[in-house]
């Protein structure tokens, strides 16, 4: 094994979601970067039936030592992606602690709850108090309102990829990025994901 | 394309546990492969079927999981490595034949690979099929980690060879869900596959002749063929004694050793990583899980005096464990067995890290792995104000919504207490909120009819509630059919309801006897629900869930009727189907003006009843809006809207 240091190791990620929003992808995606990197890369994912609409988690731990459980223990991520922004507190209730660092979606999917009336939705201001004292740096994206001026609000996923590789804790660059989406997907569709990466990398540079 | 199928050997590639072994069973060079989709196991036939074509193999998704066995034991009788895949519900359905397929042998390597749901992630119970390997006397073996998973699958092919028996490999939903680092082994090609260059059965041999005679269990043969069943499992004892999946680490008399195996190990290894105590306590790894190698066993329960059992599933190893030391008599000394039984672990649902930790502080005094205290209340308190609760729901355009609309409507309107009798698919959530809470049964596949059939003869005593069934279209095949064929035969009073979006929907759209393609996407004849209930001289109706009014009617029209078996089949393709995902049918709009809001419908009909995700109530307009990014336009919602201030227009 020959692949660089990290910040931490195993460095702990989770991607969470609503199903229907490309979290299973998004995870899949980023751990074909890291093996094609040496680095050794255990995924848990929580998907059942099908549906659309449920709560959705993947832990990512990377590791150039080993394999790690396919369950991040509580307390100890060190990087949220919340492809759905209020998915990020039921993720941080487990596995948040004061170092992690957050990157979130602004755009809501409403559940059933709030729909019929049972539950209210917190507000844009009240979701980003809220982050900023759970975690030591947080980045909103409008990910899925510039998703959807791409043509389909389905990248929104791969915008939170680009944004996260703009971090560098892990090593998600361009080309690598390149490698595997071309691996992934039909040719028809590799432009618009690069585009899309693109985007989301630029995205947190500047803020 | 896949790398299950094309990567070489020694490239490490990211697999999901599935996906392992999938690639494991490509390496041994498996022909046969049958099943029938559950998850966490369907990704295994999904990808092999994949790749059938280039690897010459035979993939089917059979109707259910007994013929999915059988399918895959008429190839190991023909000579050729044979599969059979399902989730822990199947090996129930599968098991009849199961005891006698491993009463009588096998030929070529033949495995069973039952994915499991421990903590029912995706399952509506914990089922551990562990215990038909006990119960049936075969051997059993549980991989721990992905690289495993591959080899393993492998290995079992010869490992089944070895025995003439079958092999079951059982995997998790950590496992076969979770995905990791495997270095890939060499692929079988079809011109190496092992074995004859051609399939075939031979039977000329006498009864008791494995690989030559008739393959049949017969009252006058069981003695002896239980003897030699008993033979092979003390042969897989041996065989286990030195297995490379079994192995130790830790100081040569620990002061606790753990016995772990399957995804448990994982959490077990990061358990002692939390708590410092890498190398300081003992750890036995299992691979091989029944039967029970003595010898090592016996070895290391001798150099320590506290046992923790740590595994996922009901104590199967813990039980298996003890009983193996009570056979090693005095010599072994007094021991204290910790586990699910008596704890520190929980009797139910699945482990993780944080509980093994937990249990492994508890047992030797030490304190658990800290959590900062303040920021944990915060962070809950946080999620419970910034995190409402998401519930199942049915996918926005499903088609279950709008039939459970229609069948509640029609039970209410008909007033007489009637009820459904549920089963399984997507269209279980029936039973709550998303489905208008219309079940009042759900079991097992098939379970819904049988239950219909039998409160439909109740009417002699005194009995007179309306009785409906429903039915999703695999279902049917799988498991309804005999329900169905004793209801007619017995003459009961039932309606049962065919829900049918053309495809096993809820497990990632399979194909089924009703469609017209192969598991890997090849031309196959579909067998007609409707003319299937014809012959069996059943009045048919055939309908629409999306044309709610017309169907509402037709439905109470069949439960004025005067009784017998009588069929509704509501035709509506699932809204993920390959031919409907990504595709609007209709651009829907609210008119807000018109929309009666709060005052409409006993408050909100359609956001706060209806449910639908694709509708949003706008607390400040006081309105419902569309999310255009949820919709999928089905147009439903215009059909139940009271004043028609939802409309819906056809996408050009």
């Amino acid at each position: 094994m020959t692949a660089p240091q990290l910040p931490f190791d195993p460095y702990n990620l989770i991607i969470t979601g609503v199903g229907g929003q490309g979290n299973v992808l998004a995870s899949r995606l980023m751990g074909r970067m890291l093996v094609a990197q040496d680095y050794y890369v255990t995924i848990g994912e929580t998907f059942g039936a099908s549906q659309r609409g449920g709560s959705v988690m993947s832990h990512l731990r990377i590791s150039t030592q080993s394999a790690w459980s396919p369950q991040i223990p509580r307390g100890r991520a060190h990087m949220v992606i919340a492809i759905e922004p209020s998915e990020a507190f039921r993720v941080l209730a487990a596995y948040g602690n004061p170092a992690v660092q957050v990157i979130w979606n602004t755009r809501p999917i409403h559940p059933i709850s709030v729909i019929t009336g049972q539950a209210v939705y917190p507000s844009r201001e009240e979701i980003s108090q809220g982050l900023t004292e759970l975690s030591a740096r947080n980045w909103p994206l409008e990910a899925t309102d510039q998703a959807q001026k791409m043509g389909n609000p389905i990248l929104g996923n791969i915008i939170m990829v680009g944004a996260l590789s703009a971090i560098s804790e892990l090593p998600l660059g361009p080309e690598i990025f390149e490698k595997a989406i071309a691996e992934l997907m039909p040719p028809a569709k590799v432009p618009i994901n690069l585009e899309a990466f693109s985007w989301g990398r630029a995205a947190l540079t500047v803020n | 394309m896949s790398i299950v199928s094309c990567g070489a050997k020694g490239e490490t590639a990211l697999l999901m546990g599935n996906d392992a072994i999938a690639r494991g069973a490509l390496e041994a060079g498996v022909r046969v492969v049958a099943g029938y989709p559950g998850t966490p196991s369907s990704e295994i036939i999904q990808t092999l079927a994949g790749v059938a074509s280039d690897h010459g193999l035979y993939v089917e998704w059979s109707a259910n999981e007994k013929v999915g066995l059988e399918v895959a034991a008429a190839g190991s009788f023909a000579q050729l490595r044979s599969m059979a895949v399902m989730k822990q519900v199947g090996v129930n359905v599968a098991s009849d034949f199961l005891l006698h397929l491993t009463e009588c042998g096998t030929r070529a390597g033949m495995v069973l690979v039952s994915c499991e749901d421990p903590g029912g992630l995706s399952s509506t119970n914990e089922g551990d099929s562990r215990h038909y390997a006990k119960m049936m006397e075969f051997p059993l073996v549980e991989p721990g980690d992905f690289q495993e998973a591959k080899d393993m699958a492998a290995w079992c092919f010869e490992l089944s060879e070895k025995l003439r028996n079958l092999v079951m490999l059982r995997s998790v939903t950590r496992m076969s869900h979770a995905s990791g680092n495997v270095v890939l082994g060499e692929l079988s090609s079809s011109s190496m596959a092992p074995g004859p260059s051609h399939a075939r059965f031979q039977f000329d041999g006498d009864f008791m002749d494995q690989m030559r005679g008739p393959v049949v269990t017969f009252p006058g043969m069981v003695d002896p063929m239980h003897r030699r069943q008993l033979e092979k499992l003390a042969l897989a004892r041996e065989i286990f004694e030195t297995s490379p999946f079994n192995t130790y680490t830790g100081p040569s008399d620990p002061e606790l050793l753990i016995i772990t195996s399957s995804a448990a190990w994982l959490y077990t290894r990061e358990a002692l990583a939390l708590l410092g105590l890498e190398g300081n306590v003992g750890m036995l790894k299992l691979g091989t899980t029944w039967p029970l190698p003595p010898r090592l066993l016996a070895k290391h329960l001798k150099a320590s005096e506290k046992i923790f059992i740590i595994e996922e599933g009901m104590p199967f190893l813990e039980d298996n464990v003890k009983a193996l030391w009570t056979e090693l008599g005095p010599e072994a000394g007094a021991k204290q067995f910790f586990g699910r039984k008596n704890g520190p672990l929980p009797p139910t649902n699945e482990l993780n890290p944080d509980l093994v930790a937990q249990g492994l502080a508890a047992i030797l005094g030490l304190p658990a792995p800290s959590l900062d205290q303040a920021y944990s209340e915060r962070a809950s308190k946080l999620a419970e104000s910034h995190a409402p609760f998401r519930a199942m729901t049915f996918c926005p355009g499903c088609p279950h919504r709008a039939s459970y609309w229609i069948i509640n409507s029609a039970l209410k309107q008909d007033n007489r207490d009637g009820f459904v009798c549920g089963d399984i698919g997507c269209y279980t959530m029936g039973a709550i909120s998303c489905g208008f809470n219309t079940l009042k049964t759900s079991h097992a596949m098939g379970s819904g009819t049988g239950l219909a059939s039998g409160f439909g003869k109740l009417n002699r005593f005194g009995f007179d509630q309306p009785v409906m069934a429903v039915s999703g279209d695999s279902t049917f095949f799988h498991a309804v059919m005999p329900a169905l064929v004793n209801a007619v035969h017995n003459q009961a009073d039932m309606i049962l309801v065919v829900v049918d979006n053309s495809g096993t929907a809820m497990t990632g759209f399979q194909p089924h006897p009703g469609t017209l393609t192969d598991a890997s996407g090849g031309a196959l004849p579909a067998l007609d629900i409707a003319r299937i209930c014809q012959a069996m001289d059943i009045d048919v109706t055939i309908a629409d869930p999306f044309e709610i009014e017309s169907t509402e009617k037709t439905l109470l029209e069949l439960l004025d009727d005067e009784g017998g078996v009588r069929v509704l089949i509501l035709r509506q393709a699932c809204a993920l189907s390959p031919e409907k995902k990504g595709k609007r049918l209709f651009d829907m709009t609210v008119d807000e003006a018109a929309c009666l809001a709060e005052d409409c419908g006993c408050n909100r009909l359609c956001t706060r009843v209806f449910g639908c995700p694709g509708l949003i109530w706008d607390p400040e307009t006081k309105k419902t809006r569309i999310d255009e990014v949820i919709c999928v336009g089905c147009g439903v919602c215009a059909s139940i809207c009271p004043t028609g201030a939802i409309s819906k227009k056809e996408v050009a």
